[in-house]
């Protein structure tokens, strides 16, 4: 359980990481708080020849209120998100989802932007910024761009981002609006078998985002439907696993997963008030 | 000092020191040029060796040497020894240090890499190519027993030992019965994770002798064998087990591979060698147990009580069995519990498949034995429409029957007889914790506000303290420091605080002023080793005797000073002095001086020890030539016949029927292991011992693919349940001493962990109203099976998994 040889570059600035990710390309990773990369590496799953830590890019962690959003600097711990007042004020969803990530001392160390980029469709993070209808910004050798997050996620651990990009910042749009999230799994700190993020957001539309029912993070768009046809909570539960292709593991069958989909999806619509 | 210190809750001596940082384990141990292994293990289940290549690993660099079987000489090829014989186990296979021809599991050594440091090592292990002809695996008790392939494909079966027993005639018994039922369970394959893995270091020294620290449940049995193994002569090899992190039997066996390859190596090298095993190492190098799939045919009468019953049962034994068949007699011989069976017979077919060998994991065959007997008294209860606890309370054997004959072969060999209890007070103290009485009441209550409620029982008797003997020395110091040394090793289950307990018991010394050491063949060579909840029975009774010895030899030299009689001198706070004088008194620490008459005055005590000081008097004259100098006294306790304790869980439960979540709502239990030395210890016992039992019944599940490849060799996906998933466990007791041995104690270490998966699962079964008969569930498999009680609605295919005594999925392999 020790990782392969790999080179370690300290950034000092994002130019300085975006330029040995594009010195040496797939052969980089970024580390943040390093709670996905570490593992997959002492494990010999992940063999990085280079290794780019960003964690001490501090112009990266900030929590900030944009009146119409929340902009939350990539390098932003979980703990952090957890416990701050604008995000419980303007994005309440996301501070209860992050605190359902782990335990104290995952979230002391895992960052936001991490959690995002990694792509791992058991992550709960995603399913939030999912439902919240997100904007994600990514800076690269060609200066930055904004990712919608309905765009982001391209397939298991894989996203939008290319080789040379770092993700720099996540928008959410603020809203009032009730919300729900149910989280199952076996232990207290276990990755979610399945989760549900349902939020009312500031247009009066509903956002519904499942977590590990698919490749990908991924929304409920079956649901949002029904709900915007007019569907009560439960009738929209119904549909929640529809278009959604889950794996089978040692926890959950494929149809289990389907049925843990409309349960804890019917469970967040109710506790958002629906 | 008037207040007794045997039977008080006095804190851990253990404690300051391992929080302090200051323990020492294993990967502590890093003496000067230091040489690290890395093994290389089996990728293929079942199959033949057809090349090992270590040249491009040899000349990687930090490399010091790769060895492979043929590196070994005749080392490589003698088995590792099968412990414990039993006549039924006609087929008996035990593996190589490092696997020549064929290699039986994922995880067996293969070859084993010796570097500059681990992650030399380490990478250089990635580099040994390994050739296998690959055979189909063999998994699951189940399948082993029915397949054709074979496990060991030099055998015409998968059958290690066919071993019928029977105490009474079983074929009148259910002749006689009114009632007769049938059922088949199923206990999946689990391993007890110690917090700890395995290591060992090797150092040869300067003298030629060779130290070696081991994380070993039983250092002095270690010893013995090294020497036999290497070769040399057992007074160069001193083995000490330093601070270990939990044991559980994981670290009982020997040996690993590795306990004999890394001296072997360290010797060959003129080197310090050192293995420390990883955590994904540890899930396929270290043994597991637990797995077996049983069929019960019982008879009884129309008022609950049983007449007969015959178990039959497959045994997983993984792919080697080095102990023998221990695991399932206990099992056939614990599996009738606390309740009166006149009739009982036991078919044990014990089968070899394609996993990591089976050895001891604490309780050892008893929670198999419990799940089964337990799950036969519910539904008993069930077709009778009799109350569970009543059908039990009708099955109990009665305080006046003991000495009771159970009648099969305990793991000792002897017959399983139980020397004292009384479980009828233990049960009823239970029902009242749990709140049993008033709990039909709550259950219709929740359902009312539809939550699904369920209680469950579950009553165990636990071996404990079984012989062959251990033994101690004990040795008053002239600092006062009582120094105590004992051959058995601790893996933090509180030993040296209970044999402190006792000593400072008997000697009217502080507590703080006993130290204990343990495993360290340096200062005590002689001992069993820490396994079947023995130690404070045997291990105590030995310090015992060896504190009365000291007390009697430390009374006569009293008695010549005082000028009174050896019975009239009094312990107390460190001193003696003689009864009706207490002002009197001199330290005993003062007795130990003239214990041991000196030619040299090197100190104000010595001095008054030598020859020429004061008046001469007798007092000062050497103890008779037969006496041994100092104020020292080894014993020994041997018992002919293990104690019996017991007990009882109880849980309330609350099932998610949309999801399968099981809350514990309540845990009680109520134990029994006869005279206690320190109460707080044995809840502390009490409480692991459940946490593990409830892991076994709702998380830990040891789950092979069909190519015996483990598929959950991480801690992600083994589930050990946290600090979050254990509810508050109400511990009670009650204290029947045993007539065994003078403190009239029982052990206690295994108790928690035999009944947690039937009060559990009764408690499930009894909240959804359906019949379960395998252990543990998932919670798929239970919303499956609530789903299933519910007419099958919403819950599809998966209702099928919930696997009712089915044989299902992997680690059965039907």
């Amino acid at each position: 359980m020790i990782p392969a040889a790999f080179d370690y570059i300290r950034a000092t600035s994002a130019d300085e990481a975006i330029a040995a990710l594009a010195e040496h390309g797939d052969d980089a990773k970024l580390l943040a708080g390093g709670h996905s990369l570490l593992p997959l590496m002492r494990f010999r799953l992940a063999r990085p020849a280079v290794v780019v830590d960003i964690g001490r890019l501090n112009d990266l962690k900030y929590i900030r209120d944009e009146g119409d959003h929340v902009a939350i600097g990539a390098l932003t711990r979980h703990r952090d998100v957890e416990t701050s007042e604008v995000v419980a004020a303007k994005v309440g969803l996301l501070g209860e989802v992050t605190s359902h990530v782990g335990d104290p001392q995952v979230r002391h160390r895992g960052t936001i932007g991490g959690a995002v980029a990694h792509g791992d469709p058991a992550s709960d993070i995603p399913s939030a910024l999912i439902a919240l209808g997100a904007v994600l910004v990514a800076a690269g050798p060609s200066g930055s761009r904004e990712i919608s997050v309905d765009d982001f996620f391209a397939g298991f651990l894989e996203t939008a981002l290319s080789p040379e990009e770092v993700l720099t910042e996540v928008r959410i749009p603020a809203t009032d609006g009730a919300w729900g999230f149910e989280k199952f799994n076996r232990r207290a700190q276990d990755w979610a078998i399945v989760g549900c993020s349902a939020a009312v957001r500031a247009d009066a539309g509903v956002g519904v985002a499942l977590v590990n029912m698919h490749p990908t993070p991924i929304r409920a768009g079956a649901t949002e439907a029904a709900l915007a046809g007019g569907a009560g909570a439960a009738q929209a539960a119904e549909v929640a696993a529809e278009g959604c292709d889950p794996t089978e593991d040692l926890n959950a069958s494929v149809e289990y997963r389907q049925h843990l989909a409309r349960v804890l999806t019917r469970r967040a619509l109710e506790a958002a008030g629906l | 000092m008037t207040t007794r210190l045997i039977g008080a809750s006095v804190p851990r001596s253990e404690d300051r020191r391992i929080l302090d940082g200051a323990g020492v384990f294993i990967d502590d141990i890093e003496p000067a040029g230091c040489l690290h292994v890395a093994m290389v293990r089996s990728t293929c289940a079942n199959g033949r060796i057809r090349r090992v290549d270590a040249t491009p690993a040899r000349a990687a660099p930090g490399v010091v040497a790769v060895y492979t079987a043929d590196d070994l000489g005749e080392l490589g090829r003698r088995n590792l020894p099968l412990l414990i014989p039993n006549p039924a186990l006609t087929e008996p296979r035990t593996q190589f240090l490092l696997a020549f021809e064929y290699v039986h599991f994922v995880g067996e050594a293969v070859a084993m890499v010796v570097a500059e440091s681990r992650y030399a090592a380490e990478d250089a292990a990635g580099l040994v190519e390994v050739d296998y002809t690959e055979f189909p695996a063999v998994v699951g008790p189940l399948n082993a027993f029915h397949s054709k392939e074979r496990a060991h494909v030099d055998m015409n079966t998968n059958v290690a030992a066919h071993f019928v027993q029977e105490h009474g005639d079983t074929e009148a018994a259910f002749e006689g019965a009114t009632r007769v039922l049938e059922r088949e369970f199923m206990v999946e394959r689990s391993a007890a994770t110690p917090i700890e893995c395995r290591g060992v270091v090797a150092i040869p020294e300067q003298t030629g002798q060779l130290l070696v620290y081991d994380s070993s449940q039983a250092p002095s049995t270690i010893r013995a064998g090294l020497s036999t193994y290497l070769g040399v002569a057992e007074h160069e090899v001193e083995v000490v087990a330093p601070d270990v992190g939990g044991g559980f039997g994981v670290k009982l066996p020997v040996f690993y591979p590795e306990e004999i390859l890394v001296p072997w190596a360290a010797r060959r090298l003129g080197a310090p060698v050192k293995f420390v095993e990883d955590r994904s190492e540890h899930f396929v190098a270290s043994n597991h147990e637990r797995a077996q799939w049983h069929r019960v045919k019982v008879g009884y009468e129309e008022d609950g009580r049983i007449c007969g019953l015959v178990d039959e049962f497959i045994h997983d034994a993984g792919a080697y069995c080095p102990y023998g068949i221990i695991i399932p007699i206990v099992t056939a011989s614990r599996l009738p519990g606390p309740y009166k069976i006149p009739a009982y017979g036991s078919e044990m077919h014990v089968v070899y498949t394609n996993t990591v060998p089976v050895t001891p994991y604490r309780g050892a065959g008893m929670p198999q034995g419990a799940f089964v007997m337990e799950r036969v008294i519910d539904l008993i209860a069930r077709d009778l429409g009799v109350d569970r606890a009543e059908v039990r309370r009708r099955n109990f054997i009665a305080p006046d029957e003991f000495p009771y004959v159970v009648g099969l072969m305990d793991e000792d060999g002897t017959t399983t007889t139980y020397d004292s209890g009384d479980y009828p007070r233990g049960f009823e103290k239970l029902l009242e914790s749990i709140g049993h009485a008033g709990f039909p009441a709550e259950q219709a209550a929740a359902l009312a506000e539809g939550r699904r409620i369920g209680i469950g029982f579950g009553c165990y008797v636990e071996g404990t303290g079984c012989g062959p003997y251990e033994g101690a020395r004990i040795h008053v110091e002239t600092t006062g420091k009582v120094f105590v040394s004992t051959g058995i090793a601790t893996q933090g289950q509180s030993h040296c605080t209970i044999l402190s307990q006792i000593v400072a018991d008997v000697l009217g010394v502080a507590l703080d002023d006993v130290v204990v050491k343990t495993g360290d063949t340096r200062q005590f060579k002689w001992a069993t080793g820490t396994f079947a909840s023995r130690i404070a029975v045997v291990a105590g009774s030995a310090v015992a005797e060896a504190a009365l010895l000291v007390k009697e030899k430390a009374a006569e030299i009293a008695a010549r000073i005082f000028e009174a009689s050896t019975a009239d001198v009094a312990f107390e706070d460190g001193d003696v002095f003689v009864k009706g004088s207490p002002d009197v008194r001199i330290p005993l620490r003062q007795v130990a001086v003239l214990a041991n008459p000196l030619r040299y005055a090197f100190s104000s005590e010595a001095l008054a020890a030598t020859q020429f000081v004061g008046d001469g008097e007798r007092a000062k004259a050497p103890p008779p030539s037969e006496v041994a100098p100092g104020l020292e006294a080894t014993a020994y306790a041997s018992p002919e016949f293990a104690t019996f304790a017991s007990g009882a869980h109880a849980a309330v439960v609350e099932v998610d029927v949309e999801t399968g979540a099981v809350r514990i709502l309540r845990y009680s239990v109520v134990h029994d292991c006869g005279r206690m030395i320190n109460p707080a210890v044995v809840e502390g016992q009490v409480h692991g011992g459940t946490a593990q039992g409830i892991g076994g019944a709702l998380y830990e599940r040891i789950c092979y693919d069909e190519e015996g490849q483990l598929k959950n060799a991480n801690f992600m996906d083994f589930l050990v349940p946290y600090a979050s998933e254990i509810p508050e466990i109400c511990v009670e007791h009650t204290e029947t001493p045993s007539p065994l041995n003078p403190l009239g104690v029982k052990g206690v270490g295994e108790a928690g962990c035999i009944s947690a998966a039937p009060a559990v699962i009764g408690a499930i079964e009894d909240a959804l109203g359906v019949e379960i008969t395998s252990s543990p569930l998932s919670p798929e498999m239970v919303a499956g099976l609530a789903a299933g009680s519910a007419g099958g609605e919403a819950a599809g295919s998966f209702a099928a998994r919930g696997g009712v005594g089915q044989s299902r999925g992997e680690t059965d392999g039907a």
